[in-house]
């Protein structure tokens, strides 16, 4: 077994890697994986409460980096969901307390035992950003339709070339279907055709993802929910199974168009 | 139909183009760290170049910055009227 790394990054803040690595964790490893999350965002720590395992938390991070405990002390093992794990961020410290090669390191020392390893990046681009990357195999990138957050990801698309770990894949979030349709926010196309990235998920705006933070309950493990429908979808493009995009937006051409691109580079 | 768009209160462009416009156009600029003012500072030594060598229509004068998939091109077109003067 060899795990894959991926980073899951943005650029801009509060576009929802967390909520992204949260339930893609949760969705692969209610599919039969082997997965560990890794909160990188130290000094700001968040995807322990988004798991709701913020209660469990002994050691973190930067404690495994420095020697203070065991890797496996760190480990935070979900009692709800087989073979799912959370190494947290420390939340006294800041992001240089950890360099891009200790990341590496640890993240080396876990290959052997996960199919997976997901790793939440901090916004910006400064050190949180590069130790995020550092380790990764893929590299996800979460934007919404909006111009700042679009913005930020093409700045980060290019970083992601420069460190060459691209190229990188791309999730909107919080897509509204209905101000698509009146011309009053960015389209799936439109957002495609500027940042010219494969698309690997659309999710659409929920409000079941503010109640399963409100619970720590990460919403791919409810039925019923759209947003946990696209996460569990995008688990099992990452698992290399095609899936077809949910035709939100009426834009039936580019949809199939899309589904047919992923199909030959996924 | 602009004025009666605009007669009527409803905008010319639905803010979801005019979003994907303004995005096209900074980050043209972005990607090559080169901002609209550094732009006309470069189409003025540009033409201080070019005249140099020939006589140039300073009116007729295009330059842009333009995108196509991840690849930045940068071009100028500058119409000739003749030799330099003097040269």
């Amino acid at each position: 077994m060899s795990a894959t790394v991926i980073t899951i990054t943005s650029g801009k803040g509060g576009v929802g890697k967390t909520t992204t690595t949260a339930n893609l964790s949760v969705a692969l490893a209610a599919q039969g994986k082997k997965v560990v999350a890794i909160d990188a965002d130290i000094g700001l720590r968040n995807l322990d409460v988004v798991m709701g395992l913020e209660n469990r938390i002994v050691y973190d991070l930067v404690n495994v980096i420095e020697g203070t405990c065991r890797l496996r002390q760190a480990m935070i093992k979900d009692k709800r969901v087989d073979e799912l794990y959370l190494i947290p961020a420390a939340q006294s410290r800041d992001k240089t307390a950890v360099t891009p090669e200790d990341m590496v390191q640890v993240v080396n020392q876990l290959r052997s035992e996960f199919d997976f390893i997901l790793i939440d990046s901090p916004a910006g681009i400064e050190q949180g950003f590069k130790n995020a990357i550092a380790p990764a195999d893929r590299v996800l990138i979460v934007t919404t339709p909006e111009v700042s957050a679009v913005r930020d990801a093409d700045r980060i698309i290019g970083l992601v070339e420069a460190e060459e770990k691209g190229p990188a894949e791309l999730v909107i979030n919080r897509l509204r279907a209905d101000m698509v349709k009146r011309g009053d926010m960015l389209s799936t196309e439109d957002v495609i055709d500027v940042l010219a990235i494969n698309l690997i998920g659309i999710v659409p705006d929920d409000e079941t993802i503010i109640i399963s933070t409100n619970q720590g309950r990460p919403v791919v493990m409810e039925n019923g929910s759209l947003a946990g429908q696209a996460f569990r979808n995008i688990s099992r493009r990452l698992m290399g199974q095609e899936v077809p995009f949910v035709n939100f937006e009426d834009n039936t051409s580019f949809i199939k168009r899309l589904t047919k691109f992923f199909k030959v580079s996924g | 139909m602009g004025f009666f768009n605009r007669l009527f209160g409803r905008s010319e462009s639905k803010s979801g183009k005019v979003a994907k416009n303004r995005l096209q156009l900074v980050l043209v600029h972005d990607r090559v760290n080169l901002s609209p003012g550094e732009m006309e500072l470069l189409k003025d030594e540009l033409i201080q170049v070019i005249s140099k060598y020939v006589e140039i229509d300073q009116q007729g004068i295009e330059i842009a910055l333009t995108n196509n998939n991840r690849t930045s091109r940068l071009t100028a077109h500058f119409p000739v009227t003749g030799a330099r003067p003097n040269k």
